[in-house]
């Protein structure tokens, strides 16, 4: 697979310029158990807002 | 005006007989009708049902015979659900319910009745197989306009899948459109050819940024998955002045110590993805596969397409307003963009100037206090992003978008004040639910697969910044957050069947939050 980095291109507006997500934080967001976590983090953020709102 | 009457309900002959039925209580019998079943019409409907006793009417009426889940419509899309998946008939629904449904488009509203009828009124066409273009006056005590918007592709040349050459996937139709003509794009990428896809908006002051950036993204996801990403190249388009503005002058997340504008978020998504993109664009003219655009330094382009997914603007659905003399009263009820007006500030006033004590709060139409309207049918005081025009004066930033959530929670507000008022609690509004006040959760697919999804899940609060309350970034960061992964989607996908569950009022749908 191609690295992030790969796809910047030098002094280019667009790619050059923003912040990427290293292969760390890629393997992160699809790992299985960490995203079980996450579920339950996210449902707990969006239920505050939920509750403020209502 | 040659229509006739359809209903034969208790309160129509309570009309004819001239005398008010009373419940047990001594309240007089209401009827509370509600323009159009979608999101937030459907959520009054179904709780003011909830609410009233029976011997009060609730009736609903609405053009199609199915309810959709419009969010979903982003997979139907792309092929990755059907269109039986996102919609229900709304019959049994309501029949359980003991709504009234009367499968039927609005016309007009006569608040004050006309020369033949005292009562308060509307006119309907009516659009189902047995009665179809028959039209007919329905009465009121209390109404709410929840008609959504027009899908305006007229706005510009050659937009739309009707008369124009994009596709759409504002409607369940549309997306199953879509979906087919995308499919004929993956078969020439799997010949070799290479495909250029545009996504975005198809105008300078289109909304719902949101979709369209999930739109984009999913197809993305669907061509990798399909092995042909490769030979595609994928642009963005819109009237967003920077990327991740979404119409609500974009988001500040706090994550791992830093505060992240959504500007940040949304073009490092879009790089890796390998997404090009043009921001600050009006949309002015579209021909068989190529787009003509002017952009906010005045500038103006051609960007050509295979595939292109372009969104309309939103107006209101055209409809009138009488006085009981027969006089056009529309301009009063309505903004001019077709939208009810409520209880907002709709002083024209610089963006330095806005307050979000301009937002309104009961939905309530100045003119008639019977009158409301919720959801994307009331007419915002003003934009919530900063407006912008290019030299030649060309209105490029978005219109505000009024997304599921404060939908969902309006609508229900609207049905607790009046069924208060109905039943005496109150002679005025006892709930508010101000954008100003009101925080949004939302989930952006981009790409779906129980495994290999993702989505960003991104909070804000309030919906409208606040720069008195907020300096700076004028959202409370306590309860802004935003992520990318797999549990986001999980999420997305449990709201799907969380919200399918809740508007079929299956049991505990009471429970089950906006
Ligand atoms: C593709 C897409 C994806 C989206 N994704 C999300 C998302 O992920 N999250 C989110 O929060 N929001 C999302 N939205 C926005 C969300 O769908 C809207 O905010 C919501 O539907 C607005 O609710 P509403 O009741 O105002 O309008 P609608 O849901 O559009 O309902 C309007 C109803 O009025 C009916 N009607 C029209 N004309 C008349 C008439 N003359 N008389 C009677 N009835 C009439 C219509 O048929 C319809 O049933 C998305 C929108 C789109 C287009």
């Amino acid at each position: 697979m191609k690295k992030i980095e790969q796809t910047i291109k030098p002094y280019d507006d667009k790619t050059f310029n923003t912040m990427l997500a290293g292969s760390y934080v890629q393997y992160m967001r699809s790992c299985l158990i960490w995203q079980f976590v996450r579920l339950i983090v996210i449902n707990i953020k969006m239920l505050k807002v939920v509750v403020k709102s209502h | 005006m040659g229509f006739k009457s359809s209903l034969s309900y208790n309160y129509d002959l309570a009309v004819i007989l001239n005398f008010n039925f009373s419940n047990s209580k001594g309240f007089i019998m209401a009827r509370l009708v509600v323009l159009g079943g979608g999101v937030s019409g459907h959520t009054a409907a179904t709780f003011a049902r909830e609410w009233l006793g029976k011997e009060h009417d609730v009736i609903v009426i609405t053009p199609n015979s199915q309810w959709n889940w419009i969010p979903s419509n982003i997979w139907v899309g792309v092929g990755d659900m059907r269109k039986e998946d996102v919609v229900f008939d709304l019959a049994p629904v309501y029949s359980k319910a003991e709504i009234v449904y009367e499968q039927a488009r609005a016309l007009s509203i006569h608040p004050d009745g006309d020369e033949n009828n005292p009562n308060p009124f509307v006119t309907v066409e009516y659009t189902n197989e047995e009665r179809n273009g028959e039209k007919a006056e329905i009465e009121y005590d209390y109404l709410i306009n929840a008609t959504g918007p027009k899908l305006n592709f007229n706005a510009t040349e050659g937009l739309g899948p009707d008369e124009g050459y994009t596709v759409s996937v504002c409607t369940e139709d549309h997306a199953v459109h879509a979906s087919k003509e995308l499919e004929k794009i993956i078969k020439k990428l799997k010949n070799g050819e290479k495909q250029k896809i545009l996504v975005g908006t198809g105008h300078g002051t289109c909304t719902c940024q949101g979709a369209a950036f999930e739109y984009i993204l999913n197809i993305e996801s669907v061509l990798r998955r399909r092995g042909v990403r490769e030979n595609a190249q994928i642009k963005w388009i819109s009237n967003e002045r920077f990327l991740g503005d979404f119409g609500v002058a974009g988001a500040h997340i706090k994550s791992r110590g830093y505060i992240i504008p959504s500007k940040i978020m949304t073009e490092s998504l879009f790089v890796e993805r390998g997404v090009d993109w043009i921001v600050g664009a009006h949309v002015n003219k579209i021909e068989a596969g190529s787009v003509h655009y002017e952009l906010l330094d005045g500038t103006t382009g051609e960007e050509e397409f295979d595939f292109s997914m372009l969104l309309p603007p939103f107006c209101g659905v055209g409809l009138k307003a009488y006085s009981r003399t027969g006089e056009d009263i529309t301009s009063r009820l309505f903004a001019p963009n077709g939208f009810l007006k409520v209880d907002a500030n709709y002083t024209q006033k610089p963006f330095e100037e806005w307050d979000a004590d301009d937002w309104p709060k009961t939905y309530q139409s100045p003119e008639y206090g019977n009158i409301f309207a919720v959801g994307i049918a009331f007419a915002p005081p003003h934009a919530i992003s900063k407006p912008a025009l290019s030299p030649s004066k060309t209105p490029i930033s978005p219109a505000p978008p009024r997304t599921g959530m404060p939908s969902g929670i309006i609508g229900k507000a609207v049905a607790h004040s009046i069924c208060d008022m109905i039943n005496g609690k109150s002679d005025k509004p006892t709930h508010e639910a101000s954008m100003a006040h009101m925080g949004s959760a939302c989930i952006a697919s981009t790409g779906s697969g129980f495994f290999s999804g993702t989505a960003m899940a991104l909070t804000v609060y309030p919906i409208v910044p606040d720069y008195k309350r907020y300096p700076g970034t004028g959202r409370d960061l306590e309860y802004s957050f935003g992520e990318i992964g797999l549990a986001a989607h999980w999420v997305k996908h449990i709201l799907h069947h969380l919200f399918l569950y809740k508007a079929k009022l299956k049991f505990g749908w009471t429970k089950i939050p906006e």
